[in-house]
């Protein structure tokens, strides 16, 4: 039997609008902050991490990294009540680059391998400081060390630090689904694969909302493409 | 206390005494350490126990004590000197001495040495902030009970008092004395709290609590203050009970200063310059005010990692020199016939006291030889 190429796109339309969320969406946004935040706290380096790592004169904290139109980097936004779902991609990794943490926030599902990997020629220790997931801490003696990790409850955010170094710091949001994104330099944000459906998105700052505020949300409906934009305030 | 406790006087051993002093210092020394560990907030730096990093730790490369290793792997090191100096007083006193309570004490100081080193291994391993706080209470009080056997095997003690005697009408020094000691005890654990929960300074102003003399501590109020604070280093969450924990160290600290300022003034008011234990409570004076000054340092620096260290030291030698005093005011107070049978001491010891009675205007009953 022949099936005519208009009648099977009015086919799949009919499949995909009598089965919710078998088409995936995408959510795009900006996350902005309105109002001054205090100065960023410049880093000194102990001369060995300053030794790796060539910005070593303009290391600060990463409490507000705010770009030239307000839009504030390191927000985790993520749906609240979707269903769970596995991973996608390739495996998440947090480097130890001059004594600094890469990425600052980032995402991954429930039971997601990620690696954590040690780019210096430093003793590093790795410390997990979760509530609801198991608390882990190893050292990293070598360069080019790297040990695989996952977590195995959602919980936004579990922090990582090195005692060694007590400055470094990494932000982890663990979903039970891999709806979320971190905003980027200039506060943008995709989240791609969404299946279409009504959710609540959440943008969460680790400065401003920290361990009481779960964040901004919203209701959001996706339906192919959607848009959330949030602004975040500090007196 | 028992009698026994006070009146038995044997043999002095002038070099065990001078290894329990030792002791105490190395003690003392140790908790100077393991506060630069906390304050730098590198407990953890070293994440297995007993090793380091996989090493045995006195093989652990010295080219690898680097950041917070450097701190918390000294501390083990120094703890393990502080252990191995306890074995050797335990034994000692256990061979040489006569007096079977001061041999107990000996044990016991070293079952308390080795329970502190598995607490400190165990707040390692388990990852548990809690476990530091019993680490650090009891860190304090093995620091007392040093200075406790070193005080028992010295001379002074030795000599006693030629019997028991009220040193002043009205009440008795010791009790005075271990009220107060009690107090800073009590102030030292609520320190610990506050430290072990590493969430850098609840309220960061003084003599004000955030621009208040009582400050606000609603669910909004804190969430402001832990998104207006700025720090480089992990800290956890300000909470509402460490405001009013740091509140209560604050009031509590006011009354121990005003309980020793008076209890210092007592007794000179009582046994005059001449007495050890005057002179002693002066010096206990001057350290509560040193002390609440390296408090408000603390805070004023943002909780710089020296001074909220010698806060901590302080703060150890302050519980010292309230537990010296109390055992102290509890040998002149109650005397020694046992031990003061030698004519010497017992004469030594009756002049000592003598010097430091004096009598009072009201002609209260004051301290006298018999």
């Amino acid at each position: 039997m022949k099936m005519s190429l208009p009648c099977l796109s009015l086919s799949l339309a009919f499949l995909a609008g009598s089965v919710p969320g078998l088409l995936a969406g995408e959510i795009t946004g900006k996350v902005v902050l309105k109002g001054t935040p205090k100065p960023e706290i410049k880093i000194d380096l102990v001369p060995m991490c300053g030794a790796a790592n060539p910005n070593k004169d303009n290391v600060t904290t990463r409490h507000y990294v705010v770009g030239p139109g307000g839009g504030l980097a390191n927000v985790f936004v993520y749906l609240k009540d979707a269903k769970a779902a596995p991973a996608k991609g390739p495996t998440p990794v947090l480097d130890q680059v001059g004594c600094m943490y890469e990425p600052y926030v980032f995402g991954l599902v429930v039971n997601q391998p990620f690696k954590i990997h040690n780019s210096d020629a430093l003793l590093h220790n790795v410390h997990a400081t979760p509530k609801l997931n198991k608390e882990f801490n190893f050292g990293q003696p070598l360069k080019g060390q790297e040990n695989e990790k996952s977590f195995d409850q959602a919980e936004v955010m579990v922090r990582v630090k090195c005692d060694v170094h007590p400055w470094m710091l990494a932000y982890i949001g663990v979903c039970d689904h891999p709806y979320f994104a971190v905003t980027d330099k200039d506060g943008n944000y995709k989240i791609s694969d969404v299946p279409d459906g009504k959710y609540t998105i959440v943008a969460y700052h680790v400065k401003t909302h920290g361990a009481t505020n779960p964040g901004l949300s919203n209701p959001i409906e996706v339906k192919g493409t959607a848009k959330a934009d949030f602004t975040i305030e500090i007196p | 206390m028992p009698e026994a406790f006070l009146v038995k006087r044997c043999a002095h051993h002038r070099w065990l005494h001078r290894f329990a002093l030792l002791t105490a210092l190395v003690t003392f020394c140790l908790i100077w350490v393991g506060g630069l560990v906390t304050s730098h907030g590198v407990g953890m730096a070293v994440p297995d126990w007993p090793t380091t990093y996989g090493y045995n730790m006195f093989f652990f490369p010295v080219s690898q004590w680097l950041g917070g290793i450097f701190y918390e792997h000294t501390h083990r090191l120094v703890a393990s000197g502080v252990g191995f100096l306890t074995i050797i007083l335990a034994i000692w006193t256990w061979a040489q001495e006569e007096r079977r309570w001061l041999r107990n004490l000996g044990w016991i100081a070293l079952g308390a040495v080795v329970l502190q080193g598995v607490l400190g291994g165990l707040r390692v391993t388990q990852m548990k902030d809690e476990i530091g706080i019993f680490h650090a209470a009891l860190a304090q009080l093995f620091f007392v009970l040093t200075g406790a056997i070193a005080l028992f095997t010295s001379p002074w003690w030795q000599r006693g008092s030629p019997g028991k005697m009220t040193i002043y009408a009205g009440g008795r020094f010791r009790y005075l004395f271990a009220a107060v000691t009690g107090l800073i005890f009590v102030q030292l654990v609520l320190g610990a709290s506050m430290r072990h929960q590493h969430a850098g300074l609840a309220i960061p102003d003084f003599p004000l609590a955030y621009g208040k003399v009582w400050p606000s501590a609603d669910e909004a109020s804190v969430e402001r203050y832990n998104r207006d604070r700025r720090e480089v280093t992990a800290l956890n969450p300000i909470t509402a009970g460490q405001i009013h924990l740091q509140m209560t160290h604050r009031l509590a600290a006011v009354a121990i200063l005003a309980a020793v300022a008076w209890a210092a003034g007592r007794t000179r008011q009582r046994l005059g310059w001449g007495s050890p234990l005057a002179r002693l409570a002066a010096v206990w004076l001057g350290l509560i005010v040193v002390q609440g000054a390296l408090g408000a340092f603390t805070i004023w620096t943002n909780k710089a990692a020296d001074i909220a260290t010698a806060h901590v030291a302080v703060g150890a030698l302050s519980l010292m020199t309230g537990s010296l005093l109390v055992l102290m005011a509890a040998r002149l107070e109650l005397g020694a016939s046992e031990c003061a049978g030698s004519a010497t001491p017992a004469a030594a010891a009756a002049g000592e006291l003598a010097a430091s009675a004096r009598v009072t205007p009201s002609g209260s009953e004051l301290p006298a030889g018999r």
